[in-house]
């Protein structure tokens, strides 16, 4: 707000000049009076005196700065209607002067002159009201009806136009010096509309402003007012501007900040903030802190269960080596090529894994990633059960199977009414056993280390078909509703788990030669059909050259499963099931006979690239190569 | 983020889990201050890294005394051109990586030639530079931000860096409000005059977040428990933005792909 610069401006004015203002004020006071300007004059001789004694105390602290201009705060608002009716005097008489005096002055001049304008309209509005029928009010409508304008008027204009029209506003200005004081309280306010056209103003004044017997005790009760005005407390905040002020320049003094005039506005704000803060101390604190208190003390827990199970390492030292990874090792050597979470967070889910592997039965774990979300994240942890430790939650295939029967009982019953449709919806494909294809392994989520783990229900082959031809954002919540076309079927819950299957089918490489195939014997040609789907270490891996894993992409193979459209890893025929739904496909369409096949293993088999495939056969996509090496 | 506190902020930054490795660390911080003493700016950013498929690039930008004005803007501190362009807007797909690649793009254009108008096929190349420019400028014109009160604008008009800026409270951390686009405002005018009252112009002149479209466009999350607040883009996914709560530390980096994410609004 350029008025609030203003306003600090003429604060600092006053400050500074407060001497000359001072004078001008005495002098205006004098023109108050109906004396003539040469008198201003004089009495600006006599003011330096007074002036004199007063800067002392000024210097001191800003805060006596108004002080010593309301000296005797005693008459109240009643006391400005007095002078109201002497602006009715000979104020035409006064000759403007203004050259007289020192041309630094003017522009305070004219800045108290602002000040002046606003209060005595202020002044003018009440005086109004209480002189309702006096002639002078009636000069005074006028100009309060256009006090607004007229104030701001003269208010507006910068230093040149105010010694332009200097003259005039002497006279303007003389008669309101009744209002000068509350002219200091109002100069924090006035001037938000500021419009030209002094002239007007002038005219009007002239007859008003008059030639008041104005003695000094006037302006000490004009002081006065104006620090009461100032020690009045807000309605809103309870503060007054008086002390606010003192407060202010205070710390301005304090910490002495370089161009305090550039930032005096936030120095306002902090001070208010300061205020509020002491008041609601205990209660905004333990507000905010409770959460990081509490996420501190999970964390805490963290670590303190870990230097608990210390005794206990030593004894099942095999297990916990290979269950856990070496997270930090990792760690460091993701952060070496630029991809990472920083230190401190990579430790956490150390812990937090750590924390996974003490309370489930699990053999192998992992630190898969972390999934961004809207409002929370997820920490994915892969995992492997023990033999024979799983945890299966058969429940809910049954559910949605019930449903479908009740669905075809319902259709029956209206058969006779209804036509009967006759679309039989594709049997669901059923999601693969656990610890094998996309189900190999289990994973665990959690939205931060120290929150418990959850772990993530095994993902079914519609599930992953239709995660293929949607988009959305993750949100933190798992039993948020997925809302999409086509519908996906599941939460959160089921989305999260169909796209980290995605993931690791398409992305999880391992040097060539680092895994083979185990040396099974006499399961060969079953495995023809599915492709193989279990790999081993190879003891023998002696290493590939870093420029030979860097330059060519064949080098580097996949080791999770492909995905079959079907959204599966081994083939599923659908067709196996129902022969009688074979026999009629056979009888109605005979061109695609050949493609639905005799034998089932060659209805429509879906053919992923099997095992171990090095990843520079992938589809190039958008004909760019997806798999950059760095 | 600013170049002196480079390693605080990629520490910050790190929750969207790109980040840099140390050995560019520390080469970024050197050139970082060889690049604000040759071409004497008043602050250098290191604003990111654009992924391309067969390189990398590192961009910095420097700032002169007034924050708002334009920037120049560096890459592998090579200074780029500054030019508007906004015909790479068509051009779609990873960076490559090699500034001289040349996109060609085919246009459908219409000719005029004589009274007859007929469309005609015209190839239209466009360098990587180019595309990488405009690529920039359009993040930082739609997500480049500030916290509210980090720049005051003085009456002169310069924008300044506020130095008695102590950090959002908790609770203003929270909201987008709290948070400005580092641009000039755009919608500023729209608002209503009640909003406009209650706006401080020293700190109020530029748009907020509160009225992106499409709402929702932008994650704020409390990490390690209130003690950082990070904003995500989703409309330039890997736009990153931290600010400690209370304290002086805020910056925002870009690691991503360059692309724009114009399936948003489907994916909230």
């Amino acid at each position: 707000m350029p008025s609030s610069f203003r306003n600090f401006f003429l604060l600092t004015h006053f400050m500074e000049d407060s001497t000359t203002l001072k004078q001008e004020k005495e002098n205006q006071e004098l023109v108050e009076a109906g004396q003539p300007w040469e008198e201003m004059v004089t009495a600006s001789s006599q003011d330096p005196e007074s002036g004199l004694s007063e800067p002392p105390e000024v210097e001191q602290g800003p805060e006596a700065g108004p002080q010593t201009r309301s000296s005797p705060p005693g008459i109240p608002q009643s006391g400005a209607s007095t002078p109201v009716d002497d602006l009715t005097g000979p104020g035409a008489s006064t000759p403007p002067s203004p050259p007289q005096e020192p041309s630094t002055s003017l522009s305070p001049l004219a800045l108290a002159r602002q000040d002046f304008m606003a209060p005595w309209q202020s002044n003018k509005t009440t005086s109004v009201i209480s002189e309702a029928g006096t002639p002078p009010s009636d000069h005074l409508e006028q100009p309060s009806d256009k006090g607004e304008s007229t104030s701001h008027q003269t208010c507006q204009s910068e230093g040149n136009t105010f010694q332009l029209s200097q003259q005039t506003k002497c006279h303007l200005y003389g008669p309101r010096d009744v209002s000068y004081n509350n002219s200091k309280e109002k100069e924090l306010r006035f001037a938000i509309s500021q419009e030209k056209d002094s002239n007007s103003n002038y005219d009007l004044d002239q007859p008003e402003s008059g030639a008041s017997e104005m003695a000094p005790n006037m302006l000490e009760i004009a002081i006065q007012n104006a620090k009461a005005y100032l020690l009045k407390a807000s309605s809103k905040s309870g503060l007054n501007l008086y002390d606010h002020l003192s407060e202010m320049l205070t710390k301005v003094l304090d910490t002495r900040p370089e161009n305090p005039v550039d930032i005096i506005e936030n120095i306002s704000q902090d001070v208010k903030m300061a205020h509020f803060s002491k008041k609601l101390d205990t209660l905004q604190n333990e507000n905010e802190m409770l959460p990081t208190y509490e996420i501190a003390e999970k964390q805490k827990a963290l670590f303190l269960q870990g230097n608990l199970e210390g005794a206990d390492q030593e004894l099942e030292d095999e297990i916990t080596e290979h269950a856990l990874p070496n997270v930090m090792e990792s760690a460091f050597y993701f952060e070496q090529a630029g991809v990472g979470l920083g230190t401190d967070e990579t430790y956490r889910i150390f812990l937090a894994l750590k924390q996974l592997t003490d309370t489930h039965p699990i053999q192998k774990c992992r630190f898969w990633g972390k999934i961004l979300g809207l409002e929370m994240n997820y920490i994915v942890a892969e995992v492997e059960f023990r033999e024979g430790e799983d945890e299966e939650e058969v429940e809910e295939e049954d559910v949605p199977e019930e449903r479908d029967n009740g669905d075809s009982e319902a259709d029956e019953a209206d058969e006779d009414e209804l036509p009967r449709s006759f679309y039989k919806a594709p049997q669901a494909i059923p999601k693969e056993e656990s610890r094998t294809g996309a189900n190999k392994y289990v994973y665990f989520v959690c939205n931060e280390p120290g929150r418990p783990w959850v772990k993530l229900p095994a993902v079914t082959p519609a599930q992953i078909v239709i995660a293929r031809k949607i988009k959305k954002f993750f949100t933190g919540r798992l039993d948020t509703p997925i809302v999409s076309y086509p519908p996906f079927p599941g939460n959160e819950s089921n989305y999260l788990r169909a796209q980290i299957a995605r993931i690791s089918a398409g992305t999880h490489v391992s040097p060539l030669g680092f895994y083979h195939f185990g040396e099974e014997e006499g399961e060969e040609e079953e495995e023809i059909e599915g492709g193989r789907d279990s790999f081993e270490e190879n003891p023998d891996f002696e290493g590939i050259q870093v420029t030979d894993l860097v330059e060519s992409l064949s080098n580097w193979v996949h080791h999770v499963q492909h995905i079959l459209p079907q959204g599966r890893c081994n083939w599923f025929n659908p067709i196996q099931k129902s022969e009688e739904e074979e026999e009629e496909e056979e009888e109605e369409d005979e061109e695609k006979e050949d493609e639905k096949g005799e034998e089932p293993d060659y209805a429509e088999q879906e053919v992923g690239p099997p095992l171990l495939t090095p990843i520079s056969e992938d589809l190039e996509i958008l004909a760019l190569m997806l798999m950059a090496a760095d | 983020m600013d170049a002196e506190s480079l390693l605080l902020s990629l520490e910050l930054a790190s929750g969207s889990g790109q980040g840099l490795s140390p050995d560019r660390r520390a080469s970024l911080l050197t050139s970082l201050t060889l690049v604000k003493r040759d071409y004497r700016f008043d602050r250098v950013l290191f604003w990111g890294r654009i992924l391309g498929l067969v390189a990398d690039y590192y961009i910095a930008q420097g700032l002169s005394e007034d924050q708002l004005a334009p920037r120049k803007t560096l890459y592998r501190w090579r200074r780029r051109p500054e030019e508007m362009a906004t015909q790479t807007s068509v051009v779609k797909g990873r960076f490559m990586g090699d500034p001289s690649h040349e996109y060609e793009h085919t246009e459908v254009q219409k000719v005029n030639e004589g009274e007859k108008v007929f469309e005609e096929e015209v190839v239209v190349q466009i360098k990587e530079e180019t595309r990488l420019v405009s690529v920039i400028d359009q993040i930082d014109k739609a997500v480049a931000i500030v916290p509210r009160g980090a720049l005051f604008k003085t009456p002169f008009g310069s924008i300044n860096v506020n130095r008695t800026f102590e950090g959002l409270s908790l609770s203003e951390a929270k909201k987008l409000s709290s948070y400005f686009h580092f641009k000039e405002p755009v919608e500023l005018k729209n608002k209503t005059l009640l909003e406009k009252a209650d706006m401080d112009p020293s700190l109020d002149f530029m748009d907020s977040l509160e009225h992106d479209i499409p709402k929702g466009s932008w994650s704020i999350q409390m990490e390690r428990g209130n003690a950082l607040v990070v904003l995500r883009s989703l409309l330039w996914p890997g736009l990153t933005f931290y600010h400690t709560p209370r304290t002086k530390n805020y910056g925002y980096i870009y690691v991503g792909t360059g692309e724009k994410n114009i399936d948003l609004p489907f994916m909230l």
